[in-house]
């Protein structure tokens, strides 16, 4: 299979692929890992009329911790990620995923930014971004934009970004206090889609009491999707066995998923109440640790 | 489109156009020991090294190899005789159909260029981007911690 034609560039700094993506218009596509968009293209599910492939851009694949954030660049792979010390120090939820994304030679190539912004409900990034608190800082010739990850995430397959911009960084605040996280995926191999995945990031106050609670939900909506009631339910409470399994309850509300060859839909609900609860706990612990 | 790789090691230029995908690339120069499977990033038939990580070279273009070295099973022999993971793949019988294999090599050498001495489950987890349809993994695996062993000890 190959794709329609589309014309190619592939700039060498960030100013100039910027200025073809808004010459471009709508018609241009950024071209990272291409490890989603490129099967889209041979299914012809996407026919872009110019890529702008961004691999040869320097400075675009930096992990960092700074100001207060953990920042991830849009070159960065997710195999980086699964090496990084420093996002195991920073954030548990993103460590804990990193190794369940697709499969080792596609993490070699994918990266985080590409997959965020590709906003497929099945992918696993958004739900954890949107445990974490994620900000995503969209670059385009005006400027930079920073767009919560909540706003960002529209719908199916659909982001906020502008004609023009491209994701140029994720980043997730650091823990305020003591914090953990975790992804829990249910898949039937390597490298298929989740069947259910859940992210869960807690943070626990001097007290000891959950002072903020993120709770994600992978591949059971349109998008990825917060269980905002869950969340609720544990935030200024002491964390405990009732706790967790009201927020898991709560947290099979928010999932609408639907049967298909991955599971019925009760079983994929029934799923993420037992990851959320499993998940809390596992975010409980590495807080404590 | 005008490109500039190192393939198995010489300098090669090539005019592409730019939805040409690097494995039918490669097949086009005639070295076809790198295989299409799936055709759609699941199996790993494909698999390159690209500047010496293995990648599915279904799901890349041809230009995006532009002033890269794209090494394929062709390229793994060494001065006449086999990479050592070929040997081991040969004593270990580490295929059956061998559709699977120049992608499951590839994988492997670039494993144990990173891990010399790679657990068991270190080695599934690496070669989890291969499918076989064969062998149920078993005899792969042993040619893996064969050619490790051999290569440890040379």
């Amino acid at each position: 299979m190959f794709p329609p034609a589309f014309a190619y560039s592939a700039p060498e700094s960030l100013d100039e692929a910027l200025a073809t993506l808004t010459n471009e218009g709508e018609s241009a596509r950024v071209l990272a890992g291409g490890q989603s968009l490129i099967p889209m293209m041979k299914l012809r599910l996407a026919s872009p009329a110019h890529l702008v492939d961004i691999n040869n851009i320097p400075g675009l694949d930096y992990i960092d911790a700074a100001n207060g954030y953990l920042r991830i660049g849009a070159l960065v792979r997710h195999n980086d990620i699964v090496n990084s010390e420093l996002v195991t120090a920073h954030n548990g939820a993103i460590a804990s995923a990193a190794p369940w994304v697709a499969d080792p030679l596609v993490r070699n190539r994918g990266t985080l930014c590409g997959s965020v912004a590709h906003c497929d409900p099945e992918g696993d990034w958004n739900s954890v971004m949107l445990a974490a608190r994620a900000q995503v800082v969209a670059q385009s010739t005006s400027g930079e934009r920073v767009i919560a990850i909540d706003d960002f995430v529209v719908d199916f397959f659909t982001n906020s970004l502008e004609p023009g911009e491209i994701v140029k960084e994720v980043r997730v605040p650091k823990y305020a206090g003591r914090g953990g996280g975790a992804y829990l995926k249910l898949e039937r191999k390597i490298g298929d889609y989740a069947t259910v995945a859940v992210a869960t990031q807690l943070q626990l106050g001097e007290d000891g009491k959950i002072s903020e609670a993120g709770i994600a939900l992978t591949a059971v909506n349109n998008k990825n999707t917060r269980a905002i009631a869950a969340e609720r339910a544990l935030v200024g409470e002491e964390p405990s066995d009732e706790i967790f399994k009201e927020a898991a309850a709560l947290a099979a509300q928010a999932a609408e998923p639907e049967s298909n060859v991955r599971g019925t839909a009760e079983w994929k609900r029934n799923v993420v109440s037992v990851y959320t609860r499993r998940g809390l706990e596992a975010s409980l612990a590495q807080a404590r640790a | 489109m005008q490109i500039n790789i190192t393939f198995n090691g010489t300098a090669q230029t090539s005019d592409v156009e730019p939805r040409q995908l690097l494995v039918d690339y490669i097949r086009g120069t005639g070295a076809t020991g790198t295989h299409i499977g799936c055709d759609t990033t699941s199996c790993g038939a494909c698999t390159v090294l690209v500047d010496g990580t293995p990648m599915k070279s279904c799901t890349m273009f041809a230009v995006q190899a532009n002033g890269k070295s794209i090494t394929t099973v062709e390229g793994l022999k060494q001065n006449g005789d086999l990479h050592q993971i070929q040997a081991s793949f040969k004593e270990k019988h580490g295929l059956q159909c061998g559709f699977c294999t120049p992608g499951m090599m590839l994988t492997s050498a670039a494993l144990l260029e990173e891990n010399p001495d790679p657990s068991e489950d270190e080695i599934r987890w690496a070669i989890s981007g291969n499918i076989c349809r064969c062998t149920g993994y078993i005899n792969i695996v042993k040619a893996v911690q064969h050619a490790g062993e051999q290569l440890r000890n040379s």
